[in-house]
């Protein structure tokens, strides 16, 4: 089956409450005997990941360049990440949460600020990833990949270009061979965009009114996916399905019929990041850790395991062309320039998503 | 008197009860405690949860629109309980007259799905329901067999996913062995005599079926009807997996809350509205037993 193909971090394990067990690899946090490196810490480190989210012998790779080794725990959702470290960090110190969720756990009080001086590696990052909204002046947070939200499709299945919003918020062209993500916040949010308005700051009245879009686009919607979209339209059951960049250019490599566009109104940037959660035993460990996986080899490793846009221009200029200049890992053109970051608006906006999403799946 | 004996080993007793107690409280009862305590609670802030008593979550949890996604669970879980009560019952039947060693067969073939995750069992359904899966694939393989002797439309494949039949049908999948288990039991000590006298007094193998076998093996059918209902009115992998965009059960929407919506107080509050009917049920069912024992 195709999801046992890809290296999708979203693919297998996301959204599927059974593999929200979180699997680890070692106990983390135990407390056994090791050797203390420089600076009084043992040489070790606790890292929460992604599956599939790391090059293949990056964290051996590290062990030989610093001594540290690591232990790699994986989860499934930000959410999953989240509802695990609210409760008290487990002994996690280096997480890896999307940009959303770095300014919640800022606003929560659950990260320490990063000693910028000990990540000289912050100068492979790209300008444009450098002061970002969701984290000013990187005070917190490094980039590790970014991903858009857009449109893949299946090209002899469709008219035209996909290249608006409309064919699928608004649209019975393509009826029965649609799927929409099934995250409240992705999707309510892009459905404003689509009607003209911003994606920060909604209010009750406009998310309304993306609900009332959804509830008539419903009978043409096959259905929510659970981020397993790019398996959906491989295997023929929709031709068109609203899902992130990354996702659709690994299925792209295996059906040449698939694209993947960002609709003019523009997309939803996310981008996943390294921080040092609070509670974190080893943060001197936490920094080298992250100052390596900045590293321009060491990036271009990573890229080539798992194909998501890197926001590492040292690391990306290391890469074969086919990456570099892969229109669907490096999308240009409108769609991209209208695209933004989310913002967490907060605990009441996000309830508020969440309500209008169970009304229109019940109506 | 074996009872006294126990009595004067109460050692003996401690060891053997103490574990699983101390198991039960606390890894269960403890923390299901605690989920309770957070049904009357409110979010403070984006971590912490104030148990403050408040009734405001079973408010919300009993508004109409909840309410109805309650009920349409409960709809589809009577449903898969039906199903699969009707399609259980005459293969619990039919293990129970086979020989002793085809039933072990038998019964191990009713167990072997429990061998593989749900999850991967989902998957599979997936591969055969699909538009591109295995039956729309023999379907269209026959078809076209047919279409070079008479001429007919190009096929058209069945939609079998994504909708609420494919959750009914993934629930049933699942739940049947729950069902056919405990029928199972029951009508294995039946006593074989009664249903001979009863069709060599006259009666049809249909009236000796309804006033014969069912009343006596009723509180199996009880059991299974419980054992069946209650899981599968928590499904939501299956509505997850296999529904469309009409197939929200209630455990999504509780799954939800403790994940995306971060409102831990509601979901609880949710579930255990979820409980509370659970409870009611397995009272009526004790009710139901023992105004047959008394019988």
């Amino acid at each position: 089956m195709q999801f046992e193909k890809s290296r999708n971090r979203r693919s297998i394990l996301a959204g599927l409450g059974v593999a929200a067990v979180g699997l680890s690899f070692t106990t983390v946090g135990c407390s056994e005997k090791s050797s203390t490196g420089i600076g009084g810490e043992e040489n070790k480190l606790n890292f929460y990941n992604w599956d599939t989210y790391i090059g293949e012998t990056t964290l051996a790779d590290f062990a030989k360049a610093s001594g540290v080794q690591v232990n790699m725990s994986l989860f499934a959702t930000n959410d999953e990440m989240f509802a695990k470290l609210k409760a008290g960090n487990p002994g996690f110190d280096v997480v890896v949460p999307s940009n959303e969720f770095v300014e919640r756990m800022a606003k929560a009080d659950m990260l320490i600020p990063l000693d910028h001086a000990k990540i000289p590696n912050k100068k492979n990052i790209a300008p444009e990833f450098l002061d970002p909204d969701y984290d000013p002046g990187r005070r917190y947070s490094m980039p590790y990949t970014w991903l858009v939200v857009g449109i893949g499709y299946r090209k002899s299945k469709v008219n035209t270009t996909p290249d608006s919003w409309k064919w699928v918020y608004d649209s019975d062209l393509y009826k029965g061979r649609i799927a929409m993500m099934s995250e409240s916040a992705d999707l309510i949010r892009l459905g404003a965009r689509y009607l003209g308005k911003s994606m920060i700051g909604l209010d009750q009245a406009s998310i309304d009114q993306v609900r009332d879009m959804l509830i008539r686009q419903k009978p043409n919607i096959k259905t929510f996916h659970e981020d397993n979209g790019q398996d959906l339209l491989l295997a023929g059951d929709v031709d068109l399905v609203m899902e992130y960049n990354g996702d659709i250019a690994q299925v792209m490599q295996e059906d040449a019929d698939l694209a993947f566009v960002i609709p003019k109104e523009g997309g939803l940037i996310n981008s996943d990041t390294l921080v040092i959660p609070k509670g974190a035993p080893r943060v001197d460990n936490a920094h080298k850790f992250i100052n390596f996986l900045l590293d321009a080899e060491v990036g271009k490793h990573i890229s080539e395991t798992i194909l998501y846009p890197t926001p590492n221009a040292a690391a990306k200029a290391l890469m074969p062309a086919s990456y570099r200049d892969n229109p669907v890992i490096f999308p240009s053109g409108a769609g991209m320039d209208a695209s933004q970051y989310g913002r967490f608006d907060g605990a009441e906006t996000q309830a508020a998503f969440e309500e209008a999403i169970t009304k229109m799946r019940a109506a | 008197m074996a009872g006294e004996a126990w009595r004067q080993e109460r050692g003996t007793l401690a060891a053997t009860l103490g574990p699983p107690l101390f198991w039960l409280v606390v890894f269960f009862l403890v923390p299901l405690a605690v989920v309770w305590g957070y049904s009357f609670g409110e979010n403070v802030g984006l971590t912490d949860i104030r148990i403050s008593g408040t009734f405001a979550n079973y408010a919300r949890a009993l508004e109409p629109l909840y309410l109805g996604i309650m009920a349409k669970s409960i709809g589809m879980a009577a449903l898969t309980t039906l199903i699969c009560l009707v399609v259980g019952f005459p293969v619990a039947l039919a293990i129970t007259f086979a020989s002793d060693r085809a039933k072990t067969w038998l019964l191990l073939l009713v167990m072997l799905p429990f061998w593989t995750n749900l999850l991967i069992r989902t998957y599979a359904l997936i591969a055969v329901l699909r538009t591109e899966g295995y039956v729309n694939w023999t379907l269209e393989f026959l078809w076209n067999r047919l279409g070079s002797i008479w001429s007919l439309e190009p096929f058209v494949p069945l939609n079998l996913l994504h909708n609420n039949a494919a959750v009914l049908f993934g629930l049933v999948y699942v739940h049947l062995p729950f069902m056919i288990l405990p029928l199972y039991a029951a009508l294995d000590r039946l006593d074989r005599s009664l249903i001979e006298a009863s069709l060599d007094l006259g009666a049809g193998h249909f009236r000796t079926m309804m006033q014969i076998v069912v009343p006596i093996a009723l509180p199996g059918i009880l059991s299974g009807i419980l054992i069946t209902f209650i899981p599968a009115l928590g499904a939501y992998l299956t509505p997850d997996l296999l529904g469309g965009p009409d197939s929200q059960m209630i455990a999504n929407v509780i799954e939800r809350q403790f994940k995306r919506a971060n409102d831990w107080p509601f979901g609880a509050a949710l579930s255990f509205l979820l409980l509370y009917l659970t409870f009611i049920l397995i009272a009526f069912q004790a009710l139901m037993q023992r105004r047959q024992a008394a019988q």
